[in-house]
């Protein structure tokens, strides 16, 4: 990596932004508590002590949209929820990523009707859909890390 | 399994209320149902609880008969004397054009939410309710979900050939 | 698809008092999103500073549309709806919908199937009042006790694992009986955990029974009457906690439950602590229960032999007709019910759950309700708060556990 490999073991390091940048966001990424049904019981087995989320750096789950940056929704979206979903979307700061995670969050699931939104991809944009129903903690805990991975590729570009 | 037998109290009750009331009765699977005309409800309510000892309202649900317009509901209430677990079903049939009832929240105060939510999923209007709105759907929400005339709404599958076609017609949000 | 309308208070005026309308008393909005609410539940407080003059809930986030769902598939695709309505309670709910199912369709279900039925009930009974301890203690800042009973929990979800393939939404009681019979690993591997557990249940009383601070805040909190129990149609918990020894599996028992010795464990206060109270005892009672269940449990067949409703097993498939044809039509066509109606009730880790199911001779349900206790006991709320201070309205939706999947169907 740069200089070190020629100067041997100075105490530093070199990198580029972009890596440090991302390093530090997947590190502590907060999630926001949108627990809304059954998938919202995974999340919490999935923040408990068995499979622990907070070595992942998510050991609180902050009920205050400014102050997370990740929004994992949990759960079927029904249509008198969806515009207090989309306000909440709004009102956390950027950066900012979306994880569906379950069957009714990615594509309505089981319930195919007039009360459920099919898929919440119509309101907010989503970065990562979480496949089950419910997911096991383990799929959950899957799928963060393939958050983690999509956010050390992002880009100069794509920030701002 | 819950069987219930016809107890003396249940038949006394039954009886009174086919003498007073003009209700039928009838039997199903152990279970007994009285069905009376929507004017003689509340007193017959008020004489089960207060006579007979049906002291616990358990549920009021409604079932709709479309497309029978005559009677196109049935208002269906379950009422139980705690003490000896008896059940007993009351149906009140319905005209389909203007569904109204009255109240019997004065004599169960639990009957308040049940009858909002008949209210809003089918449209039966309950006359003397201290608060009928809409409890389950948003408040500006158009029709009456349960009714077998308004549409499931479910959404077309989206499979490989038809990927495209629907993806136009989906909302996507704008960032 | 619907904007957030500004509520003003004039559609509210009959539900609030005079105060807030000349703005004397302050409203605030206890949100759908809110930690400590259990749910999607938005509460309208009514706050003269601290105390709460009036409180108005307002469900309907999580509504599914179930009952209208169900009556598009046939009573057996229907059923995997039914776990997802209180889904701390998945096999509760399945055992409900099918008793009501064979009370109408007249199935005979037979014992070792009723005793598992048992057994699985029990254990979603101790799953779903380990949760409620855990976000109750995590609401009242009692948060180790969080972790330690989702590590309880773990252990039940294996066994449900093990038995069914899926931890929570399992669809494995059917109407005539069970899927498939239970693997030989399940026997030990319940009475392991069920040997495991009074000590940890031991733990529990010792971490919240006598320190003060859960006294303080739970002793003589929001206390409801048995009369406005019994009014308000409450059951469960609550009504066992003012004073009403009142418990569905020893008023109308279903699945066998009269062969089991137990006792109902009731409190006359009606506050929080007797709530929780009552559930810890209750704990200790579902043990006793799936104890003598596991040792009487009989051989036997698992599923009912009335082909015309019951699936034959796989394996006879491959050799009878007649078993390949009724499999065929139970998979294409499903049955036909008798027209009738039925109403069916169990007692669920909240209270009276219960099945208004009526057919009209078709193979879909022509009508399926669910009277699930949240729905009757969120009623309660206005008068739980009423004088208290605004912490206390987060104790008491905890002693009342509700699960708004419940509620809102």
């Amino acid at each position: 990596m740069g200089i070190e490999q020629k100067l041997g073991n100075l105490g530093i390091v070199t990198t580029n932004l972009e890596q440090v940048v991302n390093w530090a966001r997947t590190n502590a990424m907060w999630p926001m508590l949108f627990g809304l049904a059954c998938c919202a019981i995974e999340m919490m087995a999935a923040q408990a002590s068995h499979y622990d989320m907070s070595r992942f750096g998510m050991e609180l789950m902050r009920a205050s949209p400014r102050q997370s940056d990740l929004m994992i929704v949990a759960g079927r979206v029904s249509r008198k929820m969806a515009p207090v979903l989309r306000q909440l979307y709004d009102q956390m700061p950027n950066p900012k990523w979306v994880i569906a995670m379950g069957d009714c969050a990615s594509c309505g699931g089981v319930f195919n009707n007039y009360a459920i939104l099919q898929g919440v991809d119509e309101i907010v944009p989503v970065d990562v859909y979480v496949a089950g129903c419910p997911p096991r903690p383990e799929g959950l805990i899957h799928g963060i890390i393939t958050l983690h991975e999509k956010v050390k590729q992002e880009k100069f570009t794509k920030w701002g | 399994m819950g069987v219930v037998t016809m107890d003396e109290r249940l038949q006394l009750a039954v009886n009174a209320a086919l003498e007073r009331f003009a209700a039928s009765v009838q039997e199903f699977r152990g279970e007994v149902t009285l069905i009376v005309p929507a004017e003689s409800i509340v007193e017959l309510m008020r004489t089960l609880r207060d006579e007979f000892g049906f002291d616990q309202l358990v549920d009021v649900t409604a079932v709709d008969y479309y497309p029978r317009q005559t009677p196109r509901f049935h208002v269906v209430y379950h009422i139980r004397i705690l003490a000896k677990s008896i059940v007993l079903c009351v149906r009140v049939p319905l005209d389909g054009n203007a569904p109204r009832l009255s109240t019997v929240e004065g004599i169960y105060p639990g009957a308040n939410w049940y009858e909002r939510e008949v209210y809003d999923m089918f449209g039966i209007t309950f006359t003397g309710h201290s608060d009928m709105r809409r409890i389950i759907m948003p408040q500006d929400w158009q029709g009456h979900p349960l009714r077998k005339d308004y549409p499931l709404g479910y959404e077309e599958v989206q499979y490989t050939f038809n990927f495209d076609q629907i993806s136009v017609r989906k909302p996507h949000p704008k960032d | 698809m619907t904007e957030i309308r500004e509520v003003s208070v004039d559609e509210l005026r009959h539900l609030v008092s005079e105060r807030a309308l000349e703005g004397d008393t302050m409203l605030l909005n206890m949100g759908p999103q809110h930690p400590s609410t259990h749910g999607v539940l938005r509460l309208l407080l009514e706050l003269d500073g601290e105390i709460v003059v009036s409180c108005v809930p307002d469900i309907g986030f999580l509504h599914t549309g179930v009952e209208k769902n169900m009556e598009a598939k046939t009573y057996q695709k229907a059923e995997v709806m039914t776990d997802r309505l209180d889904y701390l309670n998945p096999l509760g709910n399945n055992l409900t919908y099918c008793l009501a199912v064979e009370k109408l369709c007249e199935i005979d279900v037979p014992p070792r199937a009723q005793a598992i039925r048992v057994i699985l009930a029990e254990l979603t009974r101790l799953n779903s009042h380990l949760l409620w301890l855990g976000t109750s203690g995590l609401d009242l800042a009692a948060m180790s006790l969080f972790l330690y009973c989702m590590r309880e929990r773990e252990k039940i979800l294996d066994i449900f694992e093990m038995v069914s393939g899926q931890r929570m939404m399992t669809t494995y009681i059917r109407p005539g009986g069970l899927w498939r019979d239970v693997p030989v690993e399940f026997e030990d591997a319940v009475i392991q955990f069920i040997d495991a557990f009074p000590r940890e249940l031991d733990k529990y009383h010792d971490l919240l029974d006598t320190n003060e601070l859960f006294i303080e805040r739970t002793r003589g909190i929001s206390i409801i009457t048995r009369d406005e129990c019994v009014a308000y149609g409450i059951t469960g918990p609550i009504l066992r906690a003012s004073g009403m020894a009142y418990d569905l599996r020893k008023a109308l028992p279903y699945s066998g439950y009269e062969q089991y010795d137990f006792n109902i464990p009731t409190r006359t206060e009606g506050d929080i602590y007797a709530r929780y109270a009552v559930r810890m005892d209750e704990m200790a009672e579902s043990l006793k229960i799936i104890r003598q269940a596991l040792n009487k449990l009989p051989f036997g067949p698992v599923r009912s032999n009335k082909r015309k409703f019951v699936p034959p097993p796989r394996s006879e498939i491959g050799t009878s007709m007649e078993a390949l044809i009724h499999h065929f039509k139970l998979w294409t066509e499903g049955f036909s019910a008798p027209p009738g109606s039925v109403y069916v009730a169990t007692e669920s880790p909240r209270g009276e759950l219960g099945v208004f199911l009526e057919s009209d001779g078709g193979p879909k349900p022509y009508r399926v309700h669910f009277r699930t206790p949240t729905f009757a006991n969120l009623q309660i709320m206005p008068i739980l708060t009423r004088g208290h201070f605004v912490a206390d309205v987060v104790a008491a939706i905890g002693s009342i556990d509700i699960v708004l999947g419940d509620a809102d169907r």
